[in-house]
């Protein structure tokens, strides 16, 4: 690669590439934002999939039960419920950017870790509730 | 067939087509919708969780469930049908590809909204099976 390039021309880092980032809180909450939206995408299919279950009748709606009731699907419908929570908090703070709103780093750190933190609290709640409540 | 063209018919159309900030826009509207309806689907979804298909059956004859679940799907397709084509259009750079999976991520979102909104208003409506 060197003998083909001359003397100087060493490959350059482009621009958004993963490899070439320090990491950190808020390039973490970037990414994680682009992933629980991927989530949610494959969520609101599944969505989709049980009104669509629901109205083909009481066989079909089992079927669907039966699935999403499995271990596969109960850690599918946790995923989701995280993906929900930190996409709708992380969202909340890309309102905030849009209106110019946030940039300090000190703060982004901030709300970084809030969009975070809200994320698995209000997991853990659902799921708690739902245990509690006989749901699962 | 350009060199027919007058120095003005080839300026045409290059500059901004004044679109540039309509899915900027739609991406953030559809986002303050779903916080409310995202919210309000978790809590129906707790609530579902508990029965069978009768329960199911019965929440979604309500009027007011069979509207704000409609929206849900409807607002969610077309929210997530702007986020994956911005996805697809930072990471795919083959032409063919690209245009591929824009098309493939249209016409999902396209059919989650209408097998989603269509199943819903059946239920409601009817409340049997097909």
């Amino acid at each position: 690669m060197s003998d083909a390039k001359g003397a100087g021309q060493r490959a350059r880092p482009l621009s958004p590439h993963l490899q070439v980032w320090r990491w950190h809180l808020t390039l973490a909450c970037s990414i994680l934002h682009r992933a629980t939206g991927v989530m949610l995408y494959l969520g609101a299919i599944v969505g989709a999939v049980w009104a669509f279950s629901l109205a083909s009748g009481p066989d079909a709606y089992g079927d669907f039960l039966i699935i999403i009731g499995s271990i596969i699907g109960k850690l599918f419908l946790f995923g989701l419920t995280f993906s929900a929570f930190y996409h709708l908090a992380n969202g909340i703070r890309h309102l905030a950017w849009d209106m110019g709103e946030g940039f300090e780093p000190k703060t982004a750190d901030t709300t970084a870790a809030a969009a975070l933190a809200f994320g698995a609290a209000a997991t853990i709640a659902v799921w708690v509730i739902a245990a509690l409540t006989g749901g699962l | 067939m350009a060199g027919y063209r007058t120095p003005l018919g080839r300026a045409r159309g290059l500059g901004s087509a004044k679109h540039g900030v309509g899915h900027f826009i739609a991406q953030r509207v559809s986002a303050v919708a779903l916080i409310f309806l995202v919210l309000w689907g978790v809590d129906s979804t707790l609530y579902l969780s508990h029965g069978g298909y009768e329960e199911a059956l019965g929440w979604l004859r309500s009027p007011w469930h069979a509207i704000l679940a409609a929206l849900l799907i409807a607002v969610a397709s077309f929210h997530m049908n702007i986020g994956m084509r911005v996805i697809i259009e930072d990471y795919i750079h083959r032409a063919p590809t690209k245009a591929a999976l824009l098309i493939l991520n249209l016409f999902v979102a396209v059919l989650v909204a209408a097998a989603g909104v269509f199943s819903i208003l059946k239920v409601a409506f009817s409340g049997g099976a097909f």
